[in-house]
């Protein structure tokens, strides 16, 4: 069984005026929306915790950020980029692994913390009522904070390579990390749900998450496929990331058409993850 | 009057499972297909059939009463009553299975003194923090940050990370900011349990002035019944998740304690747990059951058990807790007779004298305990205790200490030898 709990407005119930009305419910509703937005200091307040804690020693905050990234790419770029002689879409291999990486690496930490943040944040979930999804979404944001730095390794790297980016690229940012958003928190969410209930799937996510690097092309580019490039293109991180390139270091045009198909499937993602999110929210507290 | 919370017919469902605990491991599910695919498939067919073993137990069963506008209301009843599922549908935490509440006004609830402080963060941070997840604006706490900081008494560390805080400190900057709360409606758990008494005497103190500001309207859960009768006008008894009184405090209250003593006396011995039957456990003082203990004598504690088969590792004796749940002391009738570690079928009557002017005054609770060690424990599901009050010695001069935690467990029961040297 389940919970509305409606904020609502005196206005639209000026007979009873009641402004909570607590009941069993079965299905999302966009009361839970408007639910969010009245919420919304909170989830600033879990961004600046998470953001706070994590750069109050602000220059190893930032070195952290930017070692991670930086280091996968010293070794990708060895072990594939020189070893194995990985094609790069005509462009150094660094640079070309670095801007698939900081995408991502925004998704992959975003999905793996959306999987365990109910379980994770459980002493505060079974004290206080607040909308659930603020976690994952709060984890999110603190994420672009550590993506915004570690990205000065890649204006870094366009100006030593001697890039410079289209007027479209830069403008696609923004709604590059919003898919790469929707799509973290949708997998994540989902793989939440299975999280609280199955509490030994924790373990092995992390495997999980680490293989899906290997079908999303960072350290390839999707042209390797050859005839199956569009199966690659079915994972939304591939259009996301090949997008990037292209607008950022002029490999490619960019796919309108694959980015707008990764676009929707990351939305129906999304909205698969919160629906199936709101079923365990209801009763994880209870079994906790 | 008017009706500030309105509760309609809440009903909430548990599901008890009787071969799992907690929560499920995929691996074992997994393990249960491959390895007992029959088994697994009967218990699915029994599920979606509703006859699976799982038991149905309901926290709350039809819970009906209405809240108006600035009354305080106690919440009372025995622990697994219902007190705390009925609070965590009100706040939202987790959704009824049956029933509805209208809930007029801004709430907040205080579960827990201190949710989601972090520790690397410093005490004003966390002020803001917590602040912002019981429900506060920012505006809120800063225009309050002050009297918060005040109010908690460690100005000095308010810029130190709350890791460095002794748990004194914590708890006080954590009620502090809780005090500070201004909703309309207020729900309260148990927090007052926390800090020493010096300090719960000012959350009291705070209580009684925020109960007392015009309009606030208060929900207060407690198995203190000096607070509750203190704050609360009127209160709420439930049993077994029903309500069964909701009435002037005082009623409330004397109908509590008088089927809890029922309870107490009615401890239906005797009680079996495989190879032992208890007959009797009881404390007495100079040959009389009771449970009002004076200091300055010894006190008894008898139990009378038999066990039907010859037993290896055998041990029976007591433990014996304070009010804080803390054993104290426990005490094997095989701590000084190993031979009755192997014990022959039989009927038994063991008494123990505690001796006086041994423990501090205070509130204590004996819990019988039998088991053979490293095999198998009895009377664990369904324990078998007694509580008891013991009084300061009459001739005992008492400090009356605020500081609880400095007090000691144990009384030394000689004078000290004084000489005045010049």
């Amino acid at each position: 069984m389940s919970q509305l709990i409606a904020t609502q407005k005196e206005l639209h119930k000026p007979l009873t005026g009641w402004t909570k009305i607590i009941r069993p419910k079965k299905t999302f509703s966009l009361e839970d929306l408007r639910e969010l937005w009245t919420y919304r200091e909170l989830l600033y307040f879990f961004a600046w915790r998470d953001i706070k804690v994590k750069y109050k020693q602000t220059v190893i905050g930032i070195a952290w950020a930017i070692f991670q990234p930086s280091m996968a790419m010293v070794v990708f770029s060895f072990v594939f980029g020189k070893l194995a002689n990985l094609p790069s879409d005509g462009t150094p291999y660094p640079i070309f692994v670095y801007s698939g990486l900081l995408l991502w690496q925004f998704f992959s930490s975003s999905l793996s913390d959306a999987s365990t943040t109910l379980v994770s944040n459980a002493s505060i979930v079974t004290k206080v009522y607040f909308p659930r999804l603020l976690l994952p979404i709060a984890d999110s944001v603190t994420k672009l904070v550590d993506t915004f730095f570690a990205s000065l390794v890649l204006i870094g790297l366009m100006i030593y390579y001697g890039y410079m980016p289209s007027l479209t690229g830069i403008l696609i940012i923004p709604f590059l990390f919003l898919i790469s958003f929707m799509a973290a928190e949708g997998a994540g969410l989902i793989l939440s749900a299975i999280n609280v209930k199955y509490r030994d799937v924790r373990y092995i996510l992390p495997y999980f998450i680490q293989m899906l690097i290997f079908i999303t092309p960072v350290i390839y580019p999707t042209s390797i496929a050859g005839a199956y490039e569009w199966v690659l293109k079915l994972n939304p991180m591939a259009s996301v990331i090949e997008s990037a390139r292209a607008g950022l270091l002029g490999t490619a045009l960019i796919d309108w058409q694959s980015l707008a198909v990764s676009a929707t499937i990351s939305g129906l993602l999304f909205i698969i993850g919160v629906i199936v999110f709101k079923k365990t929210e209801r009763y994880f507290a209870d079994v906790v | 009057m008017e009706t500030v919370i309105s509760i309609k017919g809440i009903g909430k469902k548990y599901k008890i499972f009787h071969k799992q605990r907690g929560y499920v491991a995929l691996r074992d599910v997994i393990s249960s297909v491959i390895f007992k695919p029959f088994s697994y498939a009967k218990g699915k067919a029994k599920n979606i059939l509703g006859r699976s073993t799982k038991e149905i137990f309901w926290a709350l069963k039809d819970i009906n009463f209405d809240v108006q506008k600035g009354e305080v209301i106690g919440v009372i009843g025995r622990n697994g009553a219902g007190k705390s599922t009925l609070l965590k549908i009100l706040t939202g935490i987790t959704p009824p299975t049956t029933g509805e509440v209208r809930i007029k006004g801004k709430v907040a609830s205080l579960l827990e003194v201190g949710t989601g402080f972090h520790p690397e963060l410093t005490g004003k941070e966390n002020i803001f923090l917590n602040g912002a997840i019981l429900g506060m604006t920012k505006k809120e706490t800063e225009s309050k940050l002050n009297q918060i900081i005040e109010f908690s008494g460690i100005e000095r560390f308010i810029d130190t990370p709350v890791k460095r805080y002794s748990s004194g400190m914590y708890v006080r900057l954590a009620f502090s900011v809780a005090a500070h709360l201004e909703p309309d409606i207020l729900l309260v758990d148990e927090v007052l349990a926390v800090g020493d008494a010096e300090f719960q005497k000012k959350c009291l103190g705070k209580m009684d002035e925020v109960t007392k500001t015009a309009g606030r309207t208060i929900l207060f859960v407690s198995h203190n019944m000096d607070a509750i009768s203190r704050l609360c006008k009127k209160t709420v008894l439930l049993e077994e998740g029903e309500v069964a009184m909701f009435d002037d405090t005082d009623k409330v209250i004397a109908r509590y304690l008088q089927t809890k003593q029922e309870a107490a006396s009615a401890t239906p011995f005797p009680v079996t747990d495989g190879e032992v039957t208890v007959r009797d456990f009881s404390i007495s003082q100079e040959e009389k059951q009771t449970n009002e203990i004076a200091g300055e004598k010894p006190l008894n504690i008898r139990m009378d058990f038999s066990i039907a088969q010859k037993l290896q590792s055998f041990r029976a004796g007591i433990f014996i807790k304070n009010s804080l749940g803390t054993v104290i002391t426990r005490s094997f009738v095989q701590d000084w007779d190993q031979t009755l570690e192997s014990i022959e079928p039989g009927t038994y009557a063991a008494s123990l004298t505690i001796p006086e002017r041994l423990l501090r005054p205070g509130e204590y609770l004996v819990e019988l305990k039998i088991f053979c060690s490293g095999t198998r424990g009895y009377f664990e599901n369904q324990r078998i205790e007694k509580d008891f009050t013991l009084h300061s010695p009459k001739d005992f001069n008492e400090m009356q200490s605020k500081n609880t935690t400095t007090r000691g467990y144990f009384l030394i029961p000689t004078e000290w030898n004084i000489q005045k040297n010049g």
